[in-house]
Protein backbone atom coordinates (compact mmCIF):
# COMPACT_ATOMS: atom_id res chain seq x y z
CA UNK A 1 0.00 0.00 0.00
CA UNK A 2 2.36 2.53 1.07
CA UNK A 3 4.94 1.21 -1.94
CA UNK A 4 2.01 1.84 -4.41
CA UNK A 5 1.39 5.69 -2.45
CA UNK A 6 5.30 6.41 -3.03
CA UNK A 7 5.91 4.74 -6.41
CA UNK A 8 2.97 6.92 -7.66
CA UNK A 9 4.13 10.07 -5.80
CA UNK A 10 7.50 9.98 -7.35
CA UNK A 11 6.35 8.97 -10.60
CA UNK A 12 4.02 11.65 -11.28
CA UNK A 13 6.62 13.85 -10.13
CA UNK A 14 9.25 12.72 -12.41
CA UNK A 15 6.35 12.97 -15.39
CA UNK A 16 5.31 16.31 -14.34
CA UNK A 17 8.93 18.23 -13.90
CA UNK A 18 10.00 16.29 -17.10
CA UNK A 19 7.41 17.82 -18.68
CA UNK A 20 8.08 21.31 -17.01
CA UNK A 21 11.66 21.00 -18.06
CA UNK A 22 10.14 21.30 -21.71
CA UNK A 23 7.16 23.74 -20.83
CA UNK A 24 9.32 26.48 -18.74
CA UNK A 25 10.07 29.54 -20.33
CA UNK A 26 13.10 29.88 -18.33
CA UNK A 27 15.77 27.69 -18.94
CA UNK A 28 17.39 28.31 -15.79
CA UNK A 29 13.83 27.25 -14.76
CA UNK A 30 13.97 24.36 -16.81
CA UNK A 31 17.39 23.40 -14.69
CA UNK A 32 15.93 22.66 -12.23
CA UNK A 33 12.94 20.79 -12.88
CA UNK A 34 15.41 18.79 -14.39
CA UNK A 35 17.01 18.45 -10.70
CA UNK A 36 13.46 17.88 -9.41
CA UNK A 37 13.27 14.67 -12.00
CA UNK A 38 16.53 13.33 -10.91
CA UNK A 39 15.97 13.64 -7.43
CA UNK A 40 12.57 12.28 -7.76
CA UNK A 41 13.69 9.17 -10.12
CA UNK A 42 16.25 8.71 -7.25
CA UNK A 43 13.35 8.32 -4.79
CA UNK A 44 12.00 5.40 -7.31
CA UNK A 45 15.00 3.39 -7.52
CA UNK A 46 14.82 2.98 -3.41
CA UNK A 47 11.75 1.59 -3.74
CA UNK A 48 13.44 -0.31 -6.29
CA UNK A 49 15.45 -1.68 -3.37
CA UNK A 50 18.76 -0.27 -5.14
CA UNK A 51 19.71 2.58 -2.66
CA UNK A 52 23.42 2.36 -3.95
CA UNK A 53 22.29 3.30 -7.38
CA UNK A 54 19.70 5.58 -5.67
CA UNK A 55 22.70 8.05 -3.62
CA UNK A 56 25.28 7.47 -6.62
CA UNK A 57 21.98 9.14 -8.81
CA UNK A 58 21.73 11.86 -6.32
CA UNK A 59 25.72 12.47 -5.88
CA UNK A 60 26.78 12.34 -9.41
CA UNK A 61 23.54 13.58 -11.55
CA UNK A 62 22.09 16.05 -9.04
CA UNK A 63 25.13 17.00 -6.98
CA UNK A 64 27.78 17.33 -10.03
CA UNK A 65 26.41 17.33 -13.17
CA UNK A 66 23.14 19.61 -12.70
CA UNK A 67 25.65 22.00 -10.86
CA UNK A 68 27.42 22.81 -14.21
CA UNK A 69 24.22 22.73 -16.16
CA UNK A 70 23.04 25.36 -13.68
CA UNK A 71 26.23 27.20 -13.91
CA UNK A 72 26.05 27.24 -17.67
CA UNK A 73 22.75 28.23 -18.38
CA UNK A 74 23.13 31.17 -15.55
CA UNK A 75 25.93 32.64 -17.39
CA UNK A 76 24.36 32.51 -20.81
CA UNK A 77 22.77 35.28 -22.30
CA UNK A 78 18.86 34.03 -23.30
CA UNK A 79 17.31 35.93 -26.12
CA UNK A 80 14.18 33.91 -25.01
CA UNK A 81 11.72 35.23 -27.99
CA UNK A 82 14.71 34.50 -30.74
CA UNK A 83 14.58 30.59 -28.57
CA UNK A 84 10.77 30.04 -29.39
CA UNK A 85 10.75 31.63 -32.92
CA UNK A 86 12.17 28.67 -34.20
CA UNK A 87 9.64 26.37 -32.61
CA UNK A 88 7.47 25.82 -35.93
CA UNK A 89 10.46 25.04 -37.80
CA UNK A 90 11.90 22.85 -35.80
CA UNK A 91 8.57 21.08 -35.16
CA UNK A 92 9.02 17.85 -37.88
CA UNK A 93 12.15 16.98 -36.25
CA UNK A 94 10.61 17.39 -32.89
CA UNK A 95 8.16 15.50 -33.75
CA UNK A 96 10.46 12.82 -35.68
CA UNK A 97 12.36 12.08 -32.55
CA UNK A 98 9.45 11.98 -30.41
CA UNK A 99 8.18 9.49 -32.43
CA UNK A 100 11.55 7.43 -32.97
CA UNK A 101 11.79 7.80 -29.00
CA UNK A 102 7.96 6.11 -28.44
CA UNK A 103 8.45 3.42 -31.04
CA UNK A 104 11.63 2.38 -28.51
CA UNK A 105 9.70 2.73 -25.85
CA UNK A 106 6.90 0.52 -27.24
CA UNK A 107 9.44 -1.81 -28.24
CA UNK A 108 11.20 -2.26 -24.91
CA UNK A 109 8.23 -2.91 -23.01
CA UNK A 110 7.25 -5.46 -25.62
CA UNK A 111 10.88 -7.22 -25.14
CA UNK A 112 10.14 -7.50 -20.99
CA UNK A 113 6.81 -8.64 -21.73
CA UNK A 114 8.31 -11.39 -23.79
CA UNK A 115 10.47 -12.42 -20.52
CA UNK A 116 13.87 -12.12 -19.18
CA UNK A 117 17.19 -12.18 -21.38
CA UNK A 118 19.83 -14.72 -20.06
CA UNK A 119 23.11 -13.39 -19.75
CA UNK A 120 26.21 -15.22 -18.77
CA UNK A 121 26.86 -18.07 -17.21
CA UNK A 122 24.98 -21.46 -18.92
CA UNK A 123 21.98 -21.48 -15.63
CA UNK A 124 20.99 -17.93 -16.53
CA UNK A 125 20.81 -14.74 -14.09
CA UNK A 126 21.75 -15.16 -10.92
CA UNK A 127 19.79 -13.55 -8.64
CA UNK A 128 20.73 -11.41 -5.79
CA UNK A 129 22.29 -13.78 -3.28
CA UNK A 130 20.46 -13.20 0.14
CA UNK A 131 21.63 -11.49 3.10
CA UNK A 132 24.33 -9.61 1.09
CA UNK A 133 24.05 -5.46 0.60
CA UNK A 134 23.38 -4.13 -2.51
CA UNK A 135 26.91 -2.66 -2.61
CA UNK A 136 28.41 -5.92 -1.88
CA UNK A 137 26.31 -7.33 -4.27
CA UNK A 138 27.16 -4.97 -7.11
CA UNK A 139 30.66 -4.92 -6.00
CA UNK A 140 30.80 -8.72 -6.67
CA UNK A 141 29.53 -8.28 -10.45
CA UNK A 142 31.92 -5.11 -11.23
CA UNK A 143 34.99 -6.53 -9.60
CA UNK A 144 34.35 -10.03 -10.32
CA UNK A 145 32.07 -10.85 -13.91
CA UNK A 146 32.51 -7.60 -15.04
CA UNK A 147 36.16 -6.87 -14.13
CA UNK A 148 37.53 -6.25 -18.28
CA UNK A 149 34.77 -4.29 -19.13
CA UNK A 150 34.78 -1.69 -15.97
CA UNK A 151 38.13 -1.02 -16.34
CA UNK A 152 38.33 -0.87 -20.11
CA UNK A 153 35.10 1.94 -19.18
CA UNK A 154 37.76 3.26 -16.84
CA UNK A 155 40.57 3.70 -19.15
CA UNK A 156 37.86 5.21 -21.34
CA UNK A 157 36.79 7.72 -18.97
CA UNK A 158 40.48 8.02 -18.34
CA UNK A 159 41.28 9.18 -22.22
CA UNK A 160 38.52 11.33 -22.22
CA UNK A 161 39.62 13.31 -19.28
CA UNK A 162 43.20 13.92 -20.47
CA UNK A 163 42.00 14.85 -24.24
CA UNK A 164 39.72 17.41 -22.40
CA UNK A 165 43.12 18.60 -20.76
CA UNK A 166 45.35 18.37 -23.28
CA UNK A 167 42.45 20.83 -25.63
CA UNK A 168 42.17 23.08 -23.15
CA UNK A 169 45.91 23.73 -21.85
CA UNK A 170 47.80 26.66 -23.48
CA UNK A 171 51.75 26.60 -23.20
CA UNK A 172 52.10 29.93 -21.52
CA UNK A 173 53.12 33.07 -24.45
CA UNK A 174 56.79 34.29 -23.67
CA UNK A 175 56.93 37.23 -22.25
CA UNK A 176 53.24 37.25 -21.06
CA UNK A 177 52.12 38.29 -17.58
CA UNK A 178 54.02 36.26 -15.38
CA UNK A 179 53.14 33.25 -13.69
CA UNK A 180 52.40 32.86 -9.78
CA UNK A 181 54.78 31.15 -8.31
CA UNK A 182 53.11 30.15 -5.00
CA UNK A 183 56.32 29.29 -3.44
CA UNK A 184 57.71 32.59 -3.24
CA UNK A 185 54.42 34.26 -2.37
CA UNK A 186 54.23 32.22 0.70
CA UNK A 187 58.12 32.66 1.65
CA UNK A 188 57.62 36.66 0.96
CA UNK A 189 57.82 38.44 4.55
CA UNK A 190 56.95 41.77 5.77
CA UNK A 191 61.11 42.80 5.49
CA UNK A 192 60.68 41.87 1.50
CA UNK A 193 58.06 44.32 1.05
CA UNK A 194 58.25 47.45 3.61
CA UNK A 195 61.38 49.81 3.94
CA UNK A 196 61.32 52.08 7.31
CA UNK A 197 62.12 55.59 6.33
CA UNK A 198 62.20 58.65 9.40
CA UNK A 199 62.24 61.58 7.40
CA UNK A 200 62.83 65.02 8.36
CA UNK A 201 60.33 67.89 8.77
CA UNK A 202 59.63 68.93 5.57
CA UNK A 203 61.65 66.55 3.37
CA UNK A 204 59.57 64.45 1.12
CA UNK A 205 60.39 60.30 0.96
CA UNK A 206 61.96 59.15 -2.50
CA UNK A 207 61.54 55.39 -3.08
CA UNK B 1 10.94 3.26 20.09
CA UNK B 2 9.11 1.41 18.24
CA UNK B 3 8.83 -1.19 20.85
CA UNK B 4 7.07 1.32 23.23
CA UNK B 5 4.91 2.73 21.20
CA UNK B 6 3.91 -1.47 20.24
CA UNK B 7 3.62 -1.49 24.07
CA UNK B 8 0.86 0.92 24.10
CA UNK B 9 -1.52 -0.98 22.21
CA UNK B 10 -0.52 -0.08 18.49
CA UNK B 11 0.14 -1.87 15.56
CA UNK B 12 3.69 -2.90 14.11
CA UNK B 13 3.13 -0.22 11.07
CA UNK B 14 1.60 2.93 13.37
CA UNK B 15 4.15 2.09 15.96
CA UNK B 16 6.76 2.15 13.70
CA UNK B 17 5.01 5.57 11.89
CA UNK B 18 4.83 7.04 15.17
CA UNK B 19 8.32 6.20 16.83
CA UNK B 20 9.83 7.83 13.22
CA UNK B 21 7.53 10.84 13.05
CA UNK B 22 8.94 11.36 16.95
CA UNK B 23 12.36 10.36 15.92
CA UNK B 24 12.37 13.41 13.79
CA UNK B 25 10.56 16.02 16.14
CA UNK B 26 13.51 15.31 18.83
CA UNK B 27 16.24 15.26 16.42
CA UNK B 28 15.49 18.46 14.52
CA UNK B 29 14.02 20.58 17.81
CA UNK B 30 17.57 19.26 19.08
CA UNK B 31 19.52 20.07 16.82
CA UNK B 32 17.44 23.34 16.03
CA UNK B 33 18.44 24.33 20.04
CA UNK B 34 21.82 23.61 19.72
CA UNK B 35 22.35 26.15 16.85
CA UNK B 36 20.81 28.45 18.86
CA UNK B 37 23.34 27.07 21.79
CA UNK B 38 26.13 27.04 18.95
CA UNK B 39 26.03 30.42 17.47
CA UNK B 40 26.05 31.93 21.03
CA UNK B 41 28.76 29.93 21.72
CA UNK B 42 30.50 31.13 18.53
CA UNK B 43 29.99 34.87 19.47
CA UNK B 44 31.61 33.96 22.76
CA UNK B 45 34.46 32.86 21.55
CA UNK B 46 34.94 34.62 19.01
CA UNK B 47 34.79 37.88 21.49
CA UNK B 48 37.10 35.91 24.14
CA UNK B 49 39.34 35.71 21.69
CA UNK B 50 39.26 39.05 20.69
CA UNK B 51 39.22 40.97 24.02
CA UNK B 52 35.27 42.05 23.92
CA UNK B 53 32.51 40.68 26.10
CA UNK B 54 30.36 38.99 23.08
CA UNK B 55 26.76 38.65 23.99
CA UNK B 56 25.73 39.48 27.83
CA UNK B 57 22.17 41.51 27.89
CA UNK B 58 19.76 38.97 27.49
CA UNK B 59 19.44 36.26 29.55
CA UNK B 60 22.03 35.10 32.30
CA UNK B 61 25.40 35.32 30.68
CA UNK B 62 23.28 36.37 27.71
CA UNK B 63 22.52 32.93 27.17
CA UNK B 64 19.35 33.83 25.44
CA UNK B 65 20.42 35.88 22.74
CA UNK B 66 20.09 34.01 20.01
CA UNK B 67 16.59 33.31 20.51
CA UNK B 68 15.71 37.06 21.44
CA UNK B 69 17.63 37.47 17.92
CA UNK B 70 15.40 34.38 16.52
CA UNK B 71 12.17 36.02 17.89
CA UNK B 72 13.29 39.50 16.14
CA UNK B 73 14.04 37.92 12.45
CA UNK B 74 10.33 36.17 12.77
CA UNK B 75 8.27 39.57 13.44
CA UNK B 76 10.03 41.50 10.90
CA UNK B 77 8.93 42.07 7.42
CA UNK B 78 10.03 39.65 4.55
CA UNK B 79 11.08 42.12 1.62
CA UNK B 80 11.32 40.63 -2.12
CA UNK B 81 13.53 42.51 -4.65
CA UNK B 82 11.01 43.71 -7.59
CA UNK B 83 13.73 42.27 -9.94
CA UNK B 84 13.88 39.57 -8.00
CA UNK B 85 11.99 35.50 -9.34
CA UNK B 86 9.67 35.36 -6.61
CA UNK B 87 9.36 31.43 -6.69
CA UNK B 88 12.99 30.82 -6.70
CA UNK B 89 14.06 33.50 -3.85
CA UNK B 90 11.59 32.27 -1.79
CA UNK B 91 12.50 28.83 -2.38
CA UNK B 92 15.91 28.86 -1.89
CA UNK B 93 16.36 29.31 1.74
CA UNK B 94 13.82 26.86 2.04
CA UNK B 95 15.98 23.98 0.28
CA UNK B 96 19.01 25.17 2.58
CA UNK B 97 17.34 24.53 5.70
CA UNK B 98 15.99 21.71 4.78
CA UNK B 99 18.82 19.78 3.09
CA UNK B 100 20.87 20.78 6.36
CA UNK B 101 18.24 19.25 8.74
CA UNK B 102 17.54 16.23 6.26
CA UNK B 103 21.31 14.82 6.74
CA UNK B 104 20.75 14.09 10.19
CA UNK B 105 18.26 11.44 9.68
CA UNK B 106 21.83 9.07 9.43
CA UNK B 107 23.53 10.50 12.40
CA UNK B 108 24.19 7.67 15.25
CA UNK B 109 24.39 9.85 18.56
CA UNK B 110 24.26 6.85 20.62
CA UNK B 111 24.46 2.63 20.08
CA UNK B 112 20.48 2.48 17.95
CA UNK B 113 19.62 6.13 18.51
CA UNK B 114 19.30 7.13 15.10
CA UNK B 115 16.07 7.85 13.13
CA UNK B 116 17.61 5.64 10.35
CA UNK B 117 19.95 2.83 10.33
CA UNK B 118 20.61 2.78 6.80
CA UNK B 119 23.34 0.54 4.92
CA UNK B 120 24.16 3.46 2.65
CA UNK B 121 24.17 6.27 5.20
CA UNK B 122 27.51 7.40 4.78
CA UNK B 123 26.66 7.90 0.83
CA UNK B 124 23.12 9.44 1.74
CA UNK B 125 25.09 11.95 3.90
CA UNK B 126 27.33 13.24 0.77
CA UNK B 127 24.18 12.88 -1.28
CA UNK B 128 22.23 15.61 0.94
CA UNK B 129 25.25 17.48 1.32
CA UNK B 130 25.47 17.84 -2.57
CA UNK B 131 22.24 19.25 -2.84
CA UNK B 132 22.90 22.32 -0.27
CA UNK B 133 25.31 24.19 -2.96
CA UNK B 134 21.15 24.73 -4.85
CA UNK B 135 20.02 26.60 -1.86
CA UNK B 136 22.92 28.84 -2.54
CA UNK B 137 22.68 28.99 -6.34
CA UNK B 138 19.18 29.38 -6.66
CA UNK B 139 19.09 32.35 -4.31
CA UNK B 140 21.83 34.18 -5.73
CA UNK B 141 20.75 33.81 -9.47
CA UNK B 142 17.42 34.83 -8.36
CA UNK B 143 18.08 37.83 -6.49
CA UNK B 144 19.07 39.47 -9.53
CA UNK B 145 21.77 41.37 -8.51
CA UNK B 146 25.38 40.96 -9.03
CA UNK B 147 26.80 40.60 -5.57
CA UNK B 148 24.85 37.62 -4.85
CA UNK B 149 25.49 36.13 -8.43
CA UNK B 150 28.91 36.27 -8.19
CA UNK B 151 28.78 34.79 -4.97
CA UNK B 152 26.59 32.03 -6.18
CA UNK B 153 29.30 31.12 -8.43
CA UNK B 154 32.01 30.79 -6.17
CA UNK B 155 29.91 28.57 -3.53
CA UNK B 156 28.90 26.48 -6.50
CA UNK B 157 32.61 26.30 -7.57
CA UNK B 158 34.20 25.90 -3.91
CA UNK B 159 31.65 23.24 -2.82
CA UNK B 160 32.29 20.81 -5.93
CA UNK B 161 35.92 21.17 -5.17
CA UNK B 162 35.69 20.11 -1.81
CA UNK B 163 32.86 17.41 -2.48
CA UNK B 164 35.99 15.78 -4.82
CA UNK B 165 38.34 15.59 -1.92
CA UNK B 166 35.74 14.20 0.80
CA UNK B 167 34.73 11.63 -1.18
CA UNK B 168 38.44 10.37 -1.54
CA UNK B 169 38.59 11.05 2.52
CA UNK B 170 35.65 9.16 2.96
CA UNK B 171 36.68 5.72 1.14
CA UNK B 172 39.83 5.69 2.89
CA UNK B 173 37.48 5.25 5.83
CA UNK B 174 35.49 3.22 4.77
CA UNK B 175 37.97 0.44 3.25
CA UNK B 176 39.19 0.36 6.94
CA UNK B 177 35.31 0.22 8.19
CA UNK B 178 34.43 -2.41 5.31
CA UNK B 179 31.04 -0.34 5.78
CA UNK B 180 29.21 2.32 4.39
CA UNK B 181 26.86 2.87 7.87
CA UNK B 182 27.80 4.97 10.33
CA UNK B 183 27.18 2.96 13.20
CA UNK B 184 29.34 0.23 12.03
CA UNK B 185 32.30 2.68 11.24
CA UNK B 186 31.99 3.71 14.62
CA UNK B 187 31.75 0.18 15.66
CA UNK B 188 35.12 -0.66 13.72
CA UNK B 189 37.10 2.04 15.58
CA UNK B 190 36.78 -0.13 19.17
CA UNK B 191 39.94 -0.44 20.01
CA UNK B 192 41.49 0.42 16.79
CA UNK B 193 44.69 2.48 17.98
CA UNK B 194 47.15 -0.80 19.88
CA UNK B 195 43.79 -1.90 21.54
CA UNK B 196 43.40 0.94 23.30
CA UNK B 197 42.40 4.09 21.63
CA UNK B 198 38.56 4.49 20.26
CA UNK B 199 39.66 6.42 17.34
CA UNK B 200 40.45 5.80 13.43
CA UNK B 201 42.55 9.25 13.00
CA UNK B 202 45.73 7.57 15.41
CA UNK B 203 46.21 5.49 12.97
CA UNK B 204 49.45 6.91 10.39
CA UNK B 205 47.25 6.41 6.91
CA UNK B 206 44.51 8.20 8.53
CA UNK B 207 45.85 11.02 10.30
CA UNK B 208 46.68 13.05 7.25
CA UNK B 209 43.11 12.06 5.93
CA UNK B 210 41.44 13.38 9.17
CA UNK B 211 43.62 17.12 8.58
CA UNK B 212 42.45 16.99 5.12
CA UNK B 213 38.56 16.26 6.11
CA UNK B 214 38.62 19.22 8.38
CA UNK B 215 39.93 21.53 6.53
CA UNK B 216 37.68 20.15 3.66
CA UNK B 217 34.89 20.31 6.10
CA UNK B 218 35.64 24.26 6.90
CA UNK B 219 35.87 24.68 2.63
CA UNK B 220 32.29 22.70 2.71
CA UNK B 221 30.58 24.78 5.04
CA UNK B 222 31.99 28.27 4.27
CA UNK B 223 33.55 28.80 7.33
CA UNK B 224 36.44 31.06 7.52
CA UNK B 225 39.13 30.90 6.29
CA UNK B 226 37.23 29.51 3.36
CA UNK B 227 33.62 32.18 3.69
CA UNK B 228 34.20 33.20 -0.06
CA UNK B 229 30.97 33.11 -0.50
CA UNK B 230 29.65 35.65 1.68
CA UNK B 231 33.20 37.76 2.00
CA UNK B 232 31.88 40.75 3.26
CA UNK B 233 34.82 43.06 2.18
CA UNK B 234 33.96 42.26 -1.43
CA UNK B 235 30.39 41.18 -1.65
CA UNK B 236 28.41 42.62 0.88
CA UNK B 237 26.63 39.23 2.38
CA UNK B 238 27.15 37.22 -0.80
CA UNK B 239 24.22 35.16 -1.46
CA UNK B 240 22.01 36.64 1.82
CA UNK B 241 22.51 40.04 0.61
CA UNK B 242 18.77 40.42 -0.89
CA UNK B 243 17.47 38.08 1.92
CA UNK B 244 15.39 39.64 5.38
CA UNK B 245 13.91 38.82 8.01
CA UNK B 246 12.86 34.74 8.36
CA UNK B 247 14.05 33.73 5.04
CA UNK B 248 17.27 35.01 5.92
CA UNK B 249 17.39 33.40 9.17
CA UNK B 250 16.83 29.97 7.45
CA UNK B 251 19.80 30.10 5.55
CA UNK B 252 21.72 30.95 9.27
CA UNK B 253 20.39 28.20 10.68
CA UNK B 254 20.82 26.26 7.81
CA UNK B 255 24.30 26.78 7.69
CA UNK B 256 25.09 26.47 11.42
CA UNK B 257 22.81 22.94 10.89
CA UNK B 258 25.80 22.20 8.18
CA UNK B 259 28.46 23.05 9.94
CA UNK B 260 27.07 20.90 13.34
CA UNK B 261 26.76 18.39 10.84
CA UNK B 262 30.22 18.28 9.88
CA UNK B 263 31.75 18.69 13.51
CA UNK B 264 29.38 15.14 14.03
CA UNK B 265 30.98 13.77 11.26
CA UNK B 266 34.52 14.48 11.97
CA UNK B 267 33.69 12.65 15.37
CA UNK B 268 31.63 9.73 13.92
CA UNK B 269 34.68 8.94 10.93
CA UNK B 270 37.84 9.94 12.90
CA UNK B 271 37.69 10.32 16.99
CA UNK B 272 34.97 7.32 17.33
CA UNK B 273 31.64 8.41 17.79
CA UNK B 274 29.68 7.93 21.15
CA UNK B 275 32.55 5.55 22.24
CA UNK B 276 34.98 7.07 25.09
CA UNK B 277 38.52 8.19 24.19
CA UNK B 278 40.04 5.28 25.49
CA UNK B 279 38.60 1.40 25.45
CA UNK B 280 38.66 0.96 29.43
CA UNK B 281 35.54 -0.36 31.17
CA UNK B 282 35.10 2.69 33.40
CA UNK B 283 34.81 5.18 31.06
CA UNK B 284 31.91 3.65 29.39
CA UNK B 285 29.41 4.15 32.33
CA UNK B 286 29.45 7.87 31.11
CA UNK B 287 26.38 7.85 28.67
CA UNK B 288 27.33 7.52 24.75
CA UNK B 289 25.32 10.96 24.00
CA UNK B 290 27.56 12.63 26.34
CA UNK B 291 30.58 11.56 24.55
CA UNK B 292 29.28 12.06 21.04
CA UNK B 293 28.25 15.95 22.02
CA UNK B 294 31.60 16.76 24.22
CA UNK B 295 33.56 15.42 20.82
CA UNK B 296 31.48 17.83 18.44
CA UNK B 297 31.54 20.50 19.75
CA UNK B 298 35.30 20.25 20.85
CA UNK B 299 35.18 20.40 16.93
CA UNK B 300 32.94 23.54 16.97
CA UNK B 301 34.99 24.89 19.54
CA UNK B 302 38.16 24.49 16.57
CA UNK B 303 36.05 25.67 14.17
CA UNK B 304 34.96 28.79 15.47
CA UNK B 305 38.81 29.62 17.08
CA UNK B 306 39.67 29.10 13.05
CA UNK B 307 37.54 31.55 12.21
CA UNK B 308 38.60 33.86 14.88
CA UNK B 309 42.70 33.01 13.84
CA UNK B 310 43.12 32.99 10.58
CA UNK B 311 42.56 35.57 7.34
CA UNK B 312 40.56 34.46 4.47
CA UNK B 313 41.75 33.18 1.46
CA UNK B 314 42.31 34.36 -2.03
CA UNK B 315 40.24 32.78 -3.72
CA UNK B 316 42.77 31.30 -6.52
CA UNK B 317 44.35 29.96 -3.32
CA UNK B 318 41.34 28.19 -2.39
CA UNK B 319 41.09 26.45 -5.89
CA UNK B 320 44.83 25.36 -5.48
CA UNK B 321 44.64 24.20 -2.44
CA UNK B 322 41.28 21.98 -3.35
CA UNK B 323 42.72 20.32 -6.66
CA UNK B 324 46.16 20.83 -6.70
CA UNK B 325 47.13 19.41 -3.07
CA UNK B 326 43.84 17.81 -1.32
CA UNK B 327 43.15 15.76 -4.28
CA UNK B 328 46.40 14.56 -5.73
CA UNK B 329 47.09 13.57 -1.40
CA UNK B 330 43.56 12.16 -0.95
CA UNK B 331 43.67 10.17 -4.07
CA UNK B 332 47.21 8.89 -3.60
CA UNK B 333 46.21 7.49 0.33
CA UNK B 334 43.19 5.62 -0.93
CA UNK B 335 45.76 4.21 -3.15
CA UNK B 336 48.38 3.73 -0.31
CA UNK B 337 45.24 2.74 2.62
CA UNK B 338 43.72 -0.28 0.00
CA UNK B 339 47.88 -1.21 -0.55
CA UNK B 340 48.41 -1.85 2.98
CA UNK B 341 45.11 -3.49 3.80
CA UNK B 342 45.51 -5.97 1.44
CA UNK B 343 49.34 -6.56 2.07
CA UNK B 344 47.98 -7.19 5.81
CA UNK B 345 45.36 -9.28 5.15
CA UNK B 346 42.47 -6.52 6.30
CA UNK B 347 40.04 -8.02 3.82
CA UNK B 348 40.81 -11.66 4.83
Amino acid sequence: MIQAIAFYFFATIVVASAVMVVMAKNPVHSVLWLILAFFNAAGLMVLLGAEFIAMLLVIVYVGAVAVLFLFVVMMLDIDFAAMRAGLSRNAPLGLLIAAVLLAELLLAVGAYNAGGLTLGTPDGVTAQPEGTSNIAALGELLYGRYIVLFEIAGIILLVAMIGAIVLTFQPPKPGARARQDVGKQIRRRPEDATVMKSPEVGQGVEL
Amino acid sequence: MTAFFQSLGLSYEWAWTVATFAGILIVSLLVMFSVAMVIYVDRKVLGAIMMRRGPNVVGPFGLLQSFADGLKVFLQETIIPSAANKGIFLIAPIITFTVALAAWAVIPFDAGVVISDINVGLLYILAISSMGVYGVVMSGWASNSKYPFFSAMRASAQMISYEVSIGFVLVCVVLFAGTFNLSGIVNAQQGFGLGLINAYAVHPLLFPMWVVFFISALAETARAPFDLTEAESELVAGYQTEYSSMSFALFWLGEYANILLMCSLNTLLFWGGWLPPLDIPVLYMVPGIIWFLLKTFMFFFMFSWIWATVPRYRYDQLMRLGWKVFLPMSLLFVAVTSGYLMATGHFG
